[in-house]
């Protein structure tokens, strides 16, 4: 039996790298720029970037009123760093009118670590993840500043929460799919399974 | 191949006292070169002063390389050309949200400190500037902040990440406006790896030893069938089209130097340039972006160039 088919939104951002990630974790990886591909498939991953790149370009090629319909739905969709950003329903020191898809009930900062020269590794417990910590790699990544109820919160860096869960979206300031271990990947593509959507 | 240094990066914030999580590790080779993955299939814009830099995060643009001259008129002005004035860099650091890069000087590591101590994100160690060692390049693993170096070929790619490049691009033939040396420097490095894929690993050895570079690293490439960092392109790229072709060469995104400042309407061709970066297999795209973006930049014939003009053979 195959697994699932995740999309990655692929406009701009570390595509490659989620794509073996998910390939890990037992999913079948679907490059997305398009609608008709968005159509075609169970979950999205929204990879690391530079977030108002990816939300220009989603404006440009019209995938962002029917990504907003698509996580109404009940779409289970995986943000990292720039796709937490998109994730997000608003961001602290974005762009004016930075688009974003919404759906995670918190307020972001953006490059809330500060500048690459600040940008760090370090190993983190993460809820759902068992085992030993989770490496993280935050590169200019954003925290959450202000978080819903409904809004669980997965690990924290000095008080920030850095992993989040809201129903069957997902979404962290650093990068699972830069070091080789996929565990937060196979969090994901659980969930992706369990949410039953589009099947 | 030594990991980059470790931890106790003095001054960055990120090594706040009293954290409850673990040790946070700065400047590590991860962190270097993730940097670079996260600006895939993006444009890089160079821009000499914060009006620019807006104009090229409004056009999409993944970040910014802020410089003084950009190569057209270093080439058309002569005269030493240096790392930009701090004043400018932190101009532009203040006026866009994306990453700033800045350029020093082939071999001067004094100007990459200046360039760090400001904040810029990525330093571009490059041959469009007056080279200041001609037979050492940085030692770039000293440095928290990553760098990209510029290669013409797989050894000079090589030996550029073995000095601790987290981000290669081709060199290209800054400043022309023409594409086709960039298309040499992307075809020779893609066909160099591919060879290295095909070899027994016996044979790995003498291919080190021809390409002038690290076995190790000789060996990584030969099994990974790519560079161990991102390959951009860069170097004459003015045109949509020219953008889409490099990355249908494989280039895992696009530096602008000259071509979008230097035409006519540049905030419509850096939204097509960038347009272009991301649907670089559909012609249909490609048509519709290429459509009335005004004067292109008039550029020089890369062959009429004398070789003292060519930056491409600076660095060794």
């Amino acid at each position: 039996m195959s697994g699932p088919r995740i999309g990655i939104l692929a406009l701009q951002g570390d595509v490659r790298e989620h794509a073996r990630a998910l390939t890990d974790a037992g999913a079948v990886p679907v490059a997305v720029r398009r609608e008709s591909e968005l159509a075609e498939v169970d979950g999205l991953v929204l990879p690391g970037g530079e977030s108002t790149t990816i939300g220009r370009l989603l404006r440009v090629f019209e995938l962002l009123d029917p990504l907003r319909a698509k996580v109404a739905a009940g779409l289970p969709v995986f943000g990292s760093c720039a796709g937490m950003i998109l994730l997000a329903r608003d961001v602290v020191d974005g762009r004016p009118d930075q688009p974003l898809i919404g759906g995670l009930d918190m307020v972001v900062r953006r490059n809330a670590f500060g500048r690459q020269v600040d940008s760090f590794e370090a190993d983190l417990d993460v809820v759902g993840v068992p085992g030993p910590p989770v490496h993280a790699v935050f590169i200019r990544a954003p925290w959450v500043e202000k978080a819903g109820g409904a809004v669980e919160v997965l690990a924290r860096v000095a008080e920030a929460p850095v992993a989040v869960r809201q129903g069957s979206l997902l979404a962290t300031a650093f990068h699972p799919e830069l070091t080789g271990d996929f565990r937060v990947h196979r969090l994901f593509v659980d969930v992706v399974r369990s949410s039953g959507f589009g099947r | 191949m030594s990991e980059a240094q470790t931890a106790s990066t003095a001054g960055t914030a990120a090594d706040t006292a009293g954290q409850a999580d673990s040790v946070r590790q700065a400047g590590t080779a991860r962190v270097k070169r993730g940097m670079a993955e996260m600006l895939k299939g993006g444009v890089i814009m160079d821009v000499v002063n914060a009006e620019q830099a807006r104009i090229a995060e409004d056009a999409g643009a993944v970040a910014v390389m802020a410089l003084e001259r950009v190569p057209a008129d270093i080439r058309a002005q002569g005269g030493v050309a240096r790392m930009s004035d701090p004043d400018m860099i932190s101009e532009i650091i203040g006026a866009v949200s994306i990453p700033v890069m800045a350029k020093a000087r082939i071999g001067h590591f004094v100007e990459a400190q200046v360039l760090q101590a400001l904040g810029v994100d990525y330093v571009d160690e490059s041959e469009v500037l007056t080279p200041a060692d001609p037979h050492h390049h940085i030692d770039k693993w000293s440095f928290t902040v990553p760098f990209v170096c510029g290669a013409t070929n797989l050894g000079e790619a090589l030996r550029r990440i073995a000095e601790g490049a987290a981000m290669i691009r081709s060199k290209g033939e800054a400043g022309t406006g023409e594409v086709s040396n960039a298309v040499v420097h992307m075809r020779t490095i893609r066909a160099e790896i591919g060879r290295l894929s095909t070899l027994p690993t016996e044979e790995l050895y003498a291919a080190a030893k021809e390409l002038r570079a690290p076995v190790e690293l000789v060996a990584e490439v030969a099994r990974l069938g790519r560079l161990p960092v991102v390959l951009f392109t860069a170097g004459g790229i003015a045109t949509p089209a020219d953008a889409a072709l490099m990355m249908q060469l494989g280039a895992d995104g696009v530096f602008v130097g000259s071509g979008i400042f230097k035409s006519g309407d540049p905030a419509r061709r850096a939204r097509a340039i960038v347009e272009a970066t991301t649907m670089f297999n559909d012609p249909d795209v490609l048509v519709k972006v290429s459509r009335g973006l005004g004067e292109a930049m008039v550029g020089i014939n890369v062959s009429e160039l004398p070789p003292s003009a060519r930056y491409a053979d600076r660095g060794w």
